[in-house]
C-alpha cells in the first residue's frame, strides 16, 4: 500500500528537501518551520503567563515584559498564524484537489518558503539584538523613539509579507490555469475557494503593510517624519496605514480555517454539505467586505466621530457571511451520521470557540462598549477565541484530518481525542477568565496589576499549562505515528475530495493521469471497508 | 509595418503604427498637463492634473501594456488595484479632514527629545 | 529548430499563466505606491499650503524632462516587446538598450535634482535645513522665487517643544497670496513635503533601478538568442513592469511637481 513510491521516498537527501519543487514537499518544510515558530510564540505566553501569576515581580522586570508580549504577538502573528493553513495544508492540498501535478510557479513555491525563512531569521535577530518593547503594533510615536530592535523586526516582517504575497499570486494562478476542464468554480472543494478568498486578501492588503513598515524603517533610519508629530507627521495616520493591513489579515488567518471546517464537518457527518453557493459566496463577500472596516481598530485613537461611526456599522456587516457560515455547517450536521473522530472534535470546538469569539467582536464593534472594552483582557480574549479558538483548533483538525494521507500513517485515535479535549478544557479556563477582567477593567500589555485580579490571572494561568500538556501530548503521538503508526489506506474518513483518490502518502505526481469528473460532497456510495480499515468508493468507476 | 502582424502565442501583435501615435499623444498631453500649471485654476487644478494623467496611464496600460487586447480578467485585476487605493484614500481622506479641528498645533509631548 | 503543434498549445498555456501572475504582481505594486499616494493626500488636503510653497523647490523643467524621457522607453519598450514576438532579434537587442539608456538618463536627473536638494538643505524630517541660495543657483528654480526669510538659526531643525505652549485651535498659517512670492510667511512643517516627495520618488527610483536591471538580463539573453517568436514570455513580463513604473511616474510628476 504505501510501501509504493510516493513523494517522500522518490528522492532522498538534504539537497533534494531544500531544492525541492515538489508542493508537498514544500508543505511540509512550510510545516516544520511553522511549528517551530508556534513552539516559540507558545514559550514566551507561557512565560507571559506565569509573569501574569502574580502581580509582583516574578521572572521579569516590566521592560522584558514589554518584549515578551510583543515577541509573542509578532511571532504568532506574523510567522504563524498567517502563513499558517495556505502555506502547509494549502500548499500541499491545493493541485492534488485539483487534480493538478503542482502549482502554477513551482520554484516560486520554494522562493517563498525561502524568503518566509529569511525573514523569520531577521525576527530572530530581533530578539539577539534585546527584542522589541513596542508590541506587535509598532505603533507611533513610540517605535519610532524606542531604541530596541525595531528596524530588525519589521524588515523580517516586511520579507515575510512577500513570502505571503507569492504565495497568493501562486494560488490565484494555479486554480485559474490548472483546473482540469470538467472542474467548474462551483465543483471544487470548498476549501479551495476559502484559499482563493485568502489569496485575495494576501495580494490586495500585504503591500499596504509593506509601504508602512517601510515607511517605519525610513523614520527610524532617517528621520523621515511622516508619523512624527514633532516634525509635522500624523500618528493616527500610521494606525489607518497598519489597519488596512491587518484587518484584512485576520481574514487570511480564518478563511482557511472555515475552508477546513467545511471539509471536515461534512466528511465526518457523511453527509453533502448545506448551501455550498452560499459557503463560496460568503468567502468572497468575507474578503471583499473586510477591507472596510480597519478602523474599529482606532475607535480611541483620534480617529474622528465620522469614521468611527461608518467602520462601526460596517464591522456589523462583516459578521454577516461568517454567520451564514455557521448556520450551514450546524444544518450539514443535522441529520447527518456523525462520527467523533479527532477531527470531528476540534471541529465542533471551532464551533463553540469561534462562535463566542465572533459573538464577542460584535460587542467590540459596537462604539459605546468599545470605549470601555478597548485595550482591556476582553480584546485579548476575543482576539485568542478567534485566532486560536478558531483558526488554530480548525488547523489542528486539518492537519489530524490529513495526517495520515500526508504521511501514510495513523496516530493514535485514543490519544487524539483525549489531546483535543484537554486542548479545548485548557483553552477555556485560560481565555474565559480574561473576557470577565477585561470588562472589569484589567488593562492588556500590563505586567501588574490591582490584587482583584489576581484569581482571574491563576485561572488563565493554570489553563495556559493545561493547554500546553494537551499540545505536548499532541507532539508525542503524532511523531510516534510517523515510525510506529498503522499504515494509512487511501480514504482513511471516507472523504469525497480528489486528495483521496490517490495513496496515501500521494506519489511524487500526485495522479497517473487526471482524475475523472467527480463531484465533491456527494457521498453515495462512499462506504467503509474492514478489510483495508478505510473508505472505498463504489459508486463511480475509477480511472 | 503590416498591421496584421500575429504570433503564435499571443495572437495580436501591437502595430507599430499605433505606438508611435500613442507614443506622440502620451507626449502631447505630458505638454498639456505642464501648461495647464500655467491657468489659474486653483481649486480644479489638481482635478485637472488627475484626470489628464488618468488619461495618460489609460492609453500605456490599454496600448503598451496591451491591455485593450488581453483577457478582461487582467483589466479587472488592475482596475480593483486602482479601486482599492481609491478606498483606502478616502477614507483616510475623509477621516483626516473630519480630525483636524481636533488637533493642537506643537503639541507632541516627549517627541521633542530624542 | 520547428515547434510541434502541442509544444505551441503547452507554451501558450505557460504564456497564459505567467501573464496572469505578472498582472496580479502589478496590482501589489499599485497597492504598494497607493499607501505612498494615501499619505500624499492626506498631507495634501490637510497642510495645502505646504504643498503650495515647497513645490516651487523642485524643477518643472527637470521633471518635466524625466517625464518625457520615461514615455520614450516606455515606448521602446513596447516596441521591444513587439521585435521579441516577431523574431527581429537585432531589433530587440537595440531596442532593449535604449530603453536601459532612457532609464540611465532619468537617473541621472534625479541624481542631479537630489544633489540639488542636499545642497540647498531641503531634505526630510529633522534635516530640513534651508540655507540661502545665490541668483545664480541651480538650474531650473525660478529666479522670481526668492528664499523665503528663514532664520539662519542653527536650532532650526530642533521643533519647539509642548514648552512653547499649545497655541490652541488657532488654524495654520494663512495661505499664500497668489502669485507674490516675497510677502508670504513659511508655513510651519516644510519638511513634510520633502519627506514626502523623497519617500515617494526614491521608492520609484529603487524600481527604476530594479526595472532596469531586469532589462539588462532581457538585453543579455537576447544578445544570446534565447528567445523567439514562441518564447518571449520574460520579454513581455518584464515591460509589463517598466510600463507600470512609467504609469507611476505619470501620476508622481502632476502631483509633486505641478502643484500651482
Amino acid at each position: 500500500m504505501s510501501t509504493a513510491e510516493n513523494y517522500l521516498t522518490h528522492s532522498s537527501g538534504i539537497r533534494s528537501w531544500l531544492l525541492t519543487r515538489d508542493h508537498k514537499r514544500i508543505g511540509i518544510l512550510y510545516l516544520i518551520s511553522i511549528m517551530s515558530s508556534f513552539f516559540l510564540g507558545g514559550i514566551s505566553a507561557l512565560l507571559i503567563r506565569t509573569e501574569l501569576l502574580t502581580p509582583n515581580h516574578a521572572l521579569m522586570s516590566p521592560e522584558a515584559y514589554n518584549k515578551m508580549f510583543t515577541l509573542h504577538g509578532a511571532v504568532m502573528i506574523f510567522l504563524f498564524v498567517i502563513p499558517g493553513v495556505p502555506a502547509t495544508l494549502g500548499n500541499f492540498f491545493l493541485p492534488i484537489m485539483l487534480g493538478a501535478k503542482d502549482v502554477a510557479f513551482p520554484r516560486l513555491n520554494l522562493a517563498s518558503w525561502y524568503l518566509y525563512v529569511f525573514g523569520a531569521l531577521f525576527a530572530l535577530a530581533s530578539i539577539v539584538m534585546g527584542g522589541v518593547d513596542t508590541g506587535w503594533t509598532f505603533y507611533t510615536p513610540y517605535s519610532v523613539i524606542t531604541n530596541t530592535s525595531v528596524v530588525a523586526l519589521t524588515a523580517g516582517a516586511f520579507i515575510l509579507g512577500f513570502s505571503s504575497i507569492l504565495t497568493g499570486i501562486n494560488f490565484v494562478v494555479t486554480i485559474h490555469k490548472l483546473r482540469p476542464d470538467w472542474m467548474t468554480w462551483f465543483k471544487m472543494p470548498l476549501f479551495l475557494w476559502s484559499l482563493y478568498a485568502t489569496a485575495i486578501i494576501q495580494i490586495l492588503a500585504t503591500p499596504v503593510l509593506g509601504i508602512t513598515l517601510l515607511l517605519l524603517i525610513l523614520e527610524r533610519t532617517l528621520g523621515i517624519g511622516i508619523f512624527n508629530p514633532a516634525l509635522g507627521g500624523d500618528p493616527v495616520l500610521y494606525q489607518h496605514f497598519f489597519w488596512f493591513y491587518s484587518h484584512p489579515a485576520v481574514y487570511i488567518m480564518i478563511l482557511p480555517a472555515m475552508g477546513i471546517m467545511s471539509e471536515l464537518v461534512s466528511t465526518f457527518s457523511h453527509r453533502t454539505i448545506f448551501g455550498y453557493r452560499f459557503i463560496a459566496y460568503s468567502s468572497i463577500a468575507i474578503a471583499v467586505i473586510s477591507f472596510l472596516v480597519w478602523g474599529h481598530h482606532m475607535f480611541v485613537s483620534g480617529q474622528s466621530n465620522l469614521a468611527d461611526l461608518i467602520f462601526s456599522f460596517l464591522t456589523f456587516l462583516v459578521a454577516i457571511p461568517s454567520g451564514i457560515k455557521v448556520f450551514n455547517w450546524l444544518a450539514t450536521m443535522y441529520k447527518g451520521s456523525i462520527t467523533l473522530e479527532a477531527p470531528m472534535l476540534y471541529a465542533l470546538s471551532f464551533l463553540f470557540l469561534f462562535g463566542i469569539g465572533g459573538l464577542t467582536g460584535l460587542f467590540l464593534g459596537a462604539l459605546s462598549t468599545d470605549v470601555h472594552l478597548h485595550d482591556t483582557y476582553f480584546v485579548v480574549a476575543h482576539f485568542h477565541y478567534v485566532m486560536f479558538g478558531g483558526t488554530v483548533i480548525a488547523f489542528l483538525g486539518g492537519l489530524h484530518y490529513w495526517w495520515p494521507k500526508m504521511f501514510g500513517r495513523m496516530y493514535s485515535e485514543k490519544w487524539a481525542r483525549i489531546a483535543a479535549v484537554v486542548i479545548f478544557i485548557g483553552f477555556n479556563l485560560t481565555f474565559f477568565a480574561q473576557f470577565i477582567m477585561g470588562s472589569k477593567g484589567m488593562p492588556r500589555r500590563y505586567a501588574s496589576y490591582p490584587a482583584r485580579f489576581q484569581p482571574y490571572h491563576d485561572v488563565s494561568t493554570i489553563g495556559s499549562y493545561v493547554l500546553s500538556i494537551g499540545f505536548v501530548i499532541m507532539a508525542v503521538y503524532l511523531i510516534h505515528s510517523l515510525f510506529r503508526g498503522r499504515r494509512a489506506p487511501a480514504n482513511p474518513w471516507g472523504g469525497t475530495t480528489l486528495e483521496w483518490k490517490c495513496g496515501s502518502p500521494p506519489p511524487h505526481d500526485n495522479f497517473a493521469e487526471t482524475p475523472g469528473p467527480c463531484e465533491p460532497y456527494d457521498f453515495r456510495g462512499i462506504v467503509y471497508d474492514p478489510a483495508i480499515g478505510g473508505y472505498v468508493d463504489t459508486a463511480r468507476a475509477r480511472s | 509595418m503590416s498591421d496584421h502582424s500575429s504570433n503564435p502565442i499571443v495572437g495580436h501583435v501591437m502595430p507599430l503604427k499605433t505606438l508611435v501615435m500613442i507614443w506622440g499623444a502620451l507626449l502631447v498631453l505630458t505638454i498639456v498637463t505642464v501648461s495647464a500649471t500655467h491657468l489659474d485654476l486653483p481649486r480644479i487644478a489638481i482635478w485637472v492634473a488627475l484626470g489628464i494623467a488618468t488619461v495618460k496611464a489609460t492609453l500605456v496600460a490599454l496600448y503598451f501594456m496591451h491591455l485593450r487586447y488581453e483577457r478582461p480578467f487582467h483589466a479587472i485585476i488592475f482596475v480593483m488595484a486602482v479601486i482599492f487605493v481609491l478606498l483606502f484614500v478616502g477614507i483616510a481622506l475623509t477621516d483626516t479632514q473630519a480630525y483636524q479641528p481636533d488637533l493642537i498645533p506643537g503639541y507632541a509631548p516627549g517627541m521633542g527629545a530624542r | 529548430m520547428a515547434v510541434t503543434e502541442a509544444e505551441v498549445r503547452e507554451r501558450r498555456e505557460g504564456y497564459e499563466s505567467s501573464r496572469l501572475g505578472m498582472w496580479i504582481f502589478l496590482a501589489t505594486e499599485i497597492l504598494l505606491f497607493g499607501g505612498l499616494f494615501c499619505a500624499y493626500a492626506v498631507y495634501r488636503s490637510n497642510h495645502p499650503e505646504i504643498f503650495v510653497y515647497a513645490h516651487r523647490f523642485l524643477s518643472k523643467t527637470l521633471g518635466g524632462i524625466n517625464t518625457i524621457v520615461l514615455i520614450c522607453s516606455s515606448f521602446t519598450m513596447a516596441w521591444a516587446v513587439r521585435a521579441a514576438q516577431l523574431g527581429e532579434r537585432r531589433r530587440l537587442v537595440a531596442l532593449l538598450a535604449i530603453t536601459i539608456f532612457c532609464g540611465l538618463c532619468f537617473l541621472g536627473i534625479k541624481g542631479i535634482e537630489y544633489q540639488q536638494k542636499w545642497r540647498h538643505g531641503l531634505l526630510w524630517g529633522e534635516r530640513y535645513h534651508p540655507v540661502e541660495h545665490e541668483k545664480n543657483g541651480a538650474a531650473g528654480t525660478p529666479a522670481a522665487i526668492q528664499m523665503p526669510p528663514v532664520s539662519s538659526d542653527p536650532n532650526r531643525s530642533f521643533l519647539p517643544l509642548a514648552a512653547e505652549g499649545p497655541r490652541g485651535l488657532a488654524p495654520e498659517s494663512s495661505k499664500p497670496a497668489p502669485g507674490g512670492a516675497d510677502a508670504e510667511p513659511v508655513p510651519k512643517n516644510v519638511q513634510t513635503f520633502f519627506g514626502i516627495y523623497f519617500a515617494m520618488t526614491g521608492l520609484h527610483a529603487v524600481h527604476v533601478i530594479a526595472g532596469m536591471i531586469l532589462i539588462g538580463v532581457m538585453l543579455v539573453r537576447a544578445i544570446r538568442r534565447e528567445f523567439s517568436p514562441t518564447d518571449f514570455t520574460p520579454v513581455d513580463n518584464v515591460g509589463l513592469y517598466w510600463h507600470l513604473v512609467d504609469v507611476i511616474w505619470i501620476y508622481l510628476f502632476p502631483f509633486l511637481y505641478l502643484i500651482r
